[in-house]
């Protein structure tokens, strides 16, 4: 069972979501503040943190940026604001995915099984053993769950390998927003497509030579993204 | 029929100004014509009849007692001799006799005056060739006995043109005229700046009352002189600082609720998280059978009430978002199927069972924000479920610039006197009916959502049962920067 990080300043709120984790045999350590968590996080090396936005000092934000200088463990935000604007900048601080409060603990148990599949479910079983594919200065692969730019392994969260993995298994072919939101991200219901936006502003950062010409994750204005083709 | 009068300010005044000046021009005119004409014409007549009477004494003594009418053609032709520049033509008659000499004819009128008298008349007639003054005079006896002042009997008649008067009086018309018209243009000239200085302050009161309609609140003119106009402005913009002051404090006040109702629903947050987190052990306990029998219903109407409260917190919450300005669409290329397809499945209602989908064949692409839609149909379709009996139809029709969805359930329709208020926050059908399922935001958050849209949605009753409410969405939405 992947052990959980909980970062959550309320305590009734620590208390009642680590009481719903344990119920689904999840070990789980809570803390406080931030600074805890990222003290936490050398020393319970959790699978998966679950992290408030609204913490006293340092913010959810900057915590998720700490956690992404040094760990590629899978962050979920626990939104307590419905501002859509929170949740997209802690997406873009690096974030993989986000719950909004309130949430029972079936929802958030569904989140973090999402985050956690290191592949999308359509992708499970097909493309493997193949060894890695090389896409212009890109190494993809898809076995080992790594990518390499000029030789070097990149640095990917959990959702960014996960959406880069998807759209390169399927080259040049367009997929809506709506479509990665429910292949990649597992979100049953309509989530927020923006989630897409960041996590692909996130992955551009990483692979492309120059993100805001980008080559390998195309937007197709009005459909959505595609991978490719690379320009000649 | 009326004639139509200038509505305008502007030639109204320009009308009166010219009117005014052309009346009292006319009046002026006409009294200075006339006494002009009268001195002219008098003194005329007077230099006249000194001048005949004096030639009539110089030369009547000569004339013999008894004159025979060679004397008097004699006299009527000195008398003409004599009249220099006047020109006039005498005649003489004795005893209301035929004249003697070139004055023409002479009117009854005048015969019948100098008949019996000493007195001189005379008349201005109008002839072919203009005016004429004809002048009667009896000739009297000088002292010479007796017959002393006594009337002779003959009557000198003259007759002389007044061509040269009558141009004068023309030359006065014209001059009359002449000076009409400068006058004229001065009053069409001060009537327009009287309109300027009267138009302008009232011009920019119109403009600033239309800023304020607008919106402008702060819109103030300036004050300048001391007349009513500026007191009129002077009146504007007080009350226009009245109205600010007053739009300046309600807004504070609505604000000031807004914030406490969106508040309020994130101070709920809180607790509800961790209520909500355990809201399923509760249940899994509950039904386990481990719990005594009343413990286990406690049990579940806490953790359900919670989830209720839950939703309602997050409705409260939307409505917010809604009432700050602060919802925002997230538009999206999706297939009309795919998004009622998809509401359907995600809530669990079956087709044909409970849904009944009338779509377009050509299954048309919308550009919508696919989550509020959704979020629209399954309040509808819940509604008409609870409300009516299944199935429920829905029928979707997409033209080239609008998508019309309704939704129709066959249940006993909306009562009359509900239907103005479906769309109402918290709006209880039944004062008495228990609690709904909802939170009694659902209609108002689908109305806000596809008012969104710059669409419509409305509710009607069947003609024979059931209720309908229909969502009409355009086609053509702002494209937003994003995919």
């Amino acid at each position: 069972m992947p052990r959980v990080l909980l970062i959550e300043d309320d305590p009734a709120v620590r208390r009642g979501v680590v009481l719903g984790l344990s119920r689904n045999g999840h070990e789980t350590e809570a803390v406080g503040t931030g600074e805890d968590g990222l003290d936490a996080l050398i020393a319970f090396k959790p699978d998966l943190v679950l992290l408030d936005l609204m913490l006293p000092s340092m913010s959810g934000l900057e915590v998720c940026r700490r956690i992404r200088e040094s760990s590629r463990v899978p962050i979920v935000i626990l939104s307590a604001r419905g501002d859509d604007i929170d949740v997209v900048i802690g997406l873009e601080a690096g974030a993989d995915d986000y719950v909004v409060k309130p949430a029972g603990a079936a929802v958030i148990e569904a989140r973090m099984r999402a985050v956690l599949r290191r592949l999308a479910p359509v992708q499970v079983g097909t493309d493997t053993g193949v060894g890695p594919t090389q896409v212009g200065d890109l190494e993809i692969d898809r076995d080992a769950l790594i990518v390499r730019k000029h030789g070097e392994e990149l640095p990917l969260a959990p959702s960014e390998l996960k959406l880069l993995l998807f759209l390169s298994a399927a080259p040049e072919r367009t997929f809506s927003r709506q479509q990665l939101l429910e292949d990649v991200w597992e979100h049953s219901y309509y989530g927020d497509a923006r989630l897409v936006d960041a996590c692909v502003m996130r992955l551009r950062a990483k692979i492309e030579e120059d993100p805001r010409r980008p080559a390998y994750v195309q937007t197709v204005r009005g459909f959505g993204y595609r991978f490719g083709p690379l320009p000649a | 029929m009326k004639p139509a009068l200038p509505r305008s300010l502007r030639p109204r005044l320009v009308v009166a100004f010219v009117l005014v000046a052309a009346l009292s021009e006319l009046i002026t005119a006409t009294l200075t014509f006339r006494q002009a004409r009268n001195a002219i014409l008098d003194r005329t007549q007077n230099g006249a009849v000194h001048d005949l009477r004096l030639q009539i004494d110089s030369l009547a003594p000569n004339l013999p007692n008894n004159p025979t009418d060679t004397d008097l053609r004699i006299f009527a032709r000195q008398l003409d001799r004599a009249s220099g520049s006047r020109g006039w033509h005498t005649g003489v008659s004795r005893d209301g006799g035929p004249l003697i000499g070139t004055a023409g004819d002479v009117s009854n009128a005048l015969r019948d005056a100098t008949k019996r008298g000493d007195t001189t008349y005379y008349e201005r007639v109008e002839h072919a060739g203009g005016y004429r003054l004809r002048i009667g005079m009896p000739v009297s006896y000088t002292g010479r006995g007796k017959e002393a002042g006594q009337p002779s009997g003959l009557v000198v008649y003259a007759v002389l043109p007044l061509d040269g008067e009558r141009a004068d009086i023309s030359a006065l018309i014209n001059a009359a005229w002449a000076g009409a018209v400068p006058a004229l243009a001065f009053a069409v000239v001060s009537a327009l700046f009287a309109a300027r200085r009267v138009l302008r302050p009232v011009r920019q009161l119109r403009t600033a009352a239309e800023k304020i309609t607008s919106g402008a609140l702060d819109t103030r003119l300036d004050v300048v002189g001391k007349d009513e106009l500026t007191a009129l402005t002077g009146a504007f913009n007080t009350m226009a600082a009245a109205l600010e002051r007053d739009d300046a404090k309600l807004r504070r006040m609505e604000a000031n609720a807004r914030r406490f109702a969106a508040d309020v629903s994130h101070e709920l947050r809180t607790p509800l998280a961790a209520m909500a987190a355990v809201a399923d052990a509760l249940d899994e306990d509950a039904r386990s059978g481990t719990l005594p029998a009343d413990t286990a219903d406690a049990v579940l109407l806490v953790s359900d009430e919670t989830r209720k409260l839950a939703g309602m917190v997050e409705d409260l919450m939307e409505i917010s978002r809604f009432d700050a300005g602060a919802a925002v669409l997230h538009l999206d290329d999706v297939s009309l199927r795919t998004v009622v397809h998809k509401t359907l499945h995600l809530r669990g209602w079956r087709e044909p069972d409970e849904v009944i989908t009338e779509l377009p064949e050509d299954d048309p692409r919308i550009r919508v924000d696919a989550r509020r839609i959704d979020v629209v149909l399954a309040n509808l379709i819940g509604n008409a479920l609870r409300h009516g009996s299944a199935p429920v139809t829905l029928r979707a029709t997409a033209t080239q610039e609008s998508l019309v969805i309704d939704v129709a359930d066959d249940g006993p329709g909306i009562p009359d006197e509900v239907l103005p208020h479906v769309f109402d926050r918290f709006y209880k059908a039944d004062a008495a009916r228990a609690r709904s399922e909802g939170s009694g935001l659902g209609l108002a958050i689908a109305m806000e959502n596809v008012r969104l849209h710059r669409g419509t949605l409305t509710a009607a009753n069947l003609p024979y049962s059931g209720a309908v409410f229909t969502i009409t969405l355009p086609r053509t939405l702002r494209r937003e920067d994003q995919p």
